[in-house]
């Protein structure tokens, strides 16, 4: 992609803007570096990103640590450990850590004007800062980590000149400066562009899914923190009262002991109602487009949740949602302007119904819904986000002339 | 023949990016918030009282503070919420001053309300103050005359109009916006200037901003909404 394939989506303002701001950063080179070159949402937007940076002019590198089986066990439960779990980690486990560390400290070339690391996993890198800029950008909530896993970090963190967070109440105070800065979608990606009619006709008729009811569709994997079985409530209190059809998607959980409980407790609740289709989908994210175009209400009923760009995705293809009020949910939904949030399965379904029957309403909260994505949370303004972190480094004020 | 020498200064018009900064401070309830509100940096109440019309600037007209929003959403007082809407940010030239409004607005209400104090948000939904950093840069466009002057506010970005109208005369603090100024002091036409400045540029959305800047400019008086 070239950065002039996104000017019939955003605008020529909006380019003409990511130029103006690139032509402040020559003579500088960044250089990205994360722990993975495929799968997850670093290395997706990385894919994008470092390629579209170079177009607009900004000599830009991406490097990938190295690490063993040990280190990424570690770095799994310092996942879940900033998430607040408890996984009981030990010197042990910083040791692990820190020896991976000192070794890619060792054979790193380490060459950019400003680094930027992300993630915990490369963080101990910045022993190696010398006169450069060094950036961290946490993809996580920290909001209530385990404490001694923070301190270990903070120790790494205050030595670095700024950091970057996706949502305020992700964040902690720190004695370094911290932006915000969401999260973003493609637009022109499998997962959000505009599919033909006949592509989506196709995803349905695989999936055996019949067009002659509202469609209902919530797509995650099967967890509890998604409340599946909270959808299926929710889907039969709104079904008393209008005839329509969830979907429940998500991906395959025979790896994961508990997705397979969560399925099963899901296909019993469904059990006797030929309405709920529960699908199994492999990872395809045209699939998940498509099914997400065809549905009339979108959603996302998660009991905890990250940024969840998921409601991005659905709100991009101007689709009614109704979401739960957690983690970054509300910085996407204002209530009433752009779709419908709830707290409970009654709110859920509550909210259903007025947009079932008031489709007129449904309508305009899409259309807001995709204008505020097309503003707020596509990868132009999250390329633009980046460019102006980089050029703060260099410029402490709040009010910076240029 | 005597070339004619146009001796105007001309307008540049400028951009503005904005870069939102976390302060890593927080309020729950309406004591912490009073206490926050009277000492950030001025940054954080313009970014609080501003940040809607940027995200939203498609969406609607009325422009609702952060701060009420989240003292009727999380706090549940919906009196103060709409108290503080009403505030109108056009009256005030610095945000110094547009910051005491909301302090004397809160003071006065809790003296009436004291227990509008023991409403606490619920964990999670904290107030979060966050600052605007602004980069402003100049563009390529530059007009010596009216006519000019809306053909550039035509085709150039929301976020120049936004900068010229809003952030100047409040943020730097210059008590006017940049169009009216240049209008007034280059051009000497006092009348576009004054209909100019007697918008309240807080009840449009930024687009309709900027075609009832150029009906006035180009019918000389000011439209029907």
């Amino acid at each position: 992609m070239k950065i002039k394939d996104y000017a019939p989506i955003v605008g020529n303002f909006v380019i003409d803007d990511l130029k103006l701001l690139a032509e402040k950063l020559k003579g500088k080179s960044i250089q990205h570096v994360n722990s993975t070159a495929v799968g997850g949402g670093v290395a997706e937007i990385l894919n994008r990103m470092v390629p579209l940076l170079a177009d607009l002019g900004v000599e830009n590198s991406w490097d990938v640590i190295k690490g063993g089986e040990k280190f990424f066990e570690v770095t799994k439960k310092f996942h879940n450990a900033l998430h607040g779990k408890d996984e009981g980690l030990t010197r042990k486990d910083l040791d692990v850590f820190l020896e991976t560390g000192r070794s890619n400290e060792e054979s790193m070339d380490m060459r950019g004007d400003i680094v930027f690391i992300h993630d915990p996993q490369p963080i101990t890198l910045i022993n190696r800062k010398k006169g450069n800029k060094w950036l961290w950008r946490c993809h996580v909530d920290v909001s209530a980590p385990d404490p001694y896993l923070w301190k270990f970090l903070d120790g790494f963190i205050s030595k670095y000149d700024s950091s970057i967070f996706s949502a305020p109440a992700f964040s902690r105070k720190l004695s370094i400066r911290q932006f915000l800065i969401a999260p973003s979608i493609d637009p022109l990606s499998d997962k959000n562009k505009e599919l033909p009619a006949e592509e989506v006709s196709r995803v349905l008729e695989k999936y055996n899914v019949p067009r002659d009811k509202p469609l209902i569709t919530q797509i995650s994997r099967f967890d509890r923190l998604k409340d599946p079985v909270g959808v299926i409530e929710a889907y039969k209190l709104v079904k008393k009262n209008f005839d329509c059809r969830l979907i429940l998607a998500g991906g395959t959980a025979s790896d994961d002991p508990e997705g397979i409980k969560v399925l099963d407790e899901v296909r019993e609740r469904a059990q006797g109602d030929e309405d709920i289709l529960i699908l199994l989908l492999p990872h395809n994210d045209i699939e998940i487009n498509a099914l997400q175009t065809a549905s009339d209400i979108i959603l996302q009923k998660s009991l905890k949740e990250g940024f969840g760009l998921t409601i991005s995705e659905a709100l991009w293809k101007s689709k009614a949602v109704v979401a739960s009020n957690v983690g970054g949910i509300p910085l996407q939904i204002k209530h009433g302007y752009t779709g419908s949030l709830c707290n409970s399965v009654e709110g859920a379904a509550y909210s259903i119904k007025k947009l079932l029957s008031n489709p007129g309403y449904a309508a305009e909260l899409g259309k807001n819904g995709r204008e505020h994505v097309k503003q707020n949370f596509l990868l132009t303004r999250h390329l633009r986000d980046y460019m102006m972190v980089f050029l703060s480094l260099y410029h402490p004020e709040d009010i910076v002339c240029l | 023949m005597a070339k004619k020498i146009n001796t105007i200064e001309p307008f540049h018009f400028y951009t503005r990016m904005i870069l939102p900064e976390l302060t890593g401070v927080k309020a729950a309830d309406l004591k912490e918030m009073l206490s926050v509100l009277k000492q950030i940096e001025p940054a954080a109440i313009y970014h609080h009282t501003h940040r809607f019309i940027q995200q939203h600037q498609y969406l609607v007209t009325e422009p609702p503070n952060d701060f009420a929003y989240w003292i009727t959403e999380a706090l549940g007082e919906y009196k103060l919420g709409e108290k503080l809407n009403s505030i109108s940010t056009i009256d005030f030239s610095t945000i110094q001053s547009l910051r005491e409004e909301i302090v004397k607005v809160m003071e006065t209400y809790i003296k009436e309300n004291p227990h509008s104090l023991s409403r606490h948000a619920s964990p999670g939904e904290e107030f979060h103050f966050v600052k605007s950093v602004s980069f402003i840069f100049p563009t390529k466009h530059r007009a010596r005359d009216l006519h000019e002057f809306a053909e550039v506010l035509k085709k150039i970005t929301i976020n120049s109009i936004y900068f010229h109208m809003f952030e100047a005369r409040l943020r730097l603090e210059k008590g006017n916006n940049d169009f009216s100024f240049w209008i007034d002091t280059a051009l000497k036409d006092k009348a576009t200037a004054g209909r100019i400045s007697g918008l309240d540029p807080y009840t449009y959305t930024l687009e309709d901003l900027r075609k009832i800047i150029i009906r006035m400019i180009e019918e000389g008086k000011v439209p029907k909404k």
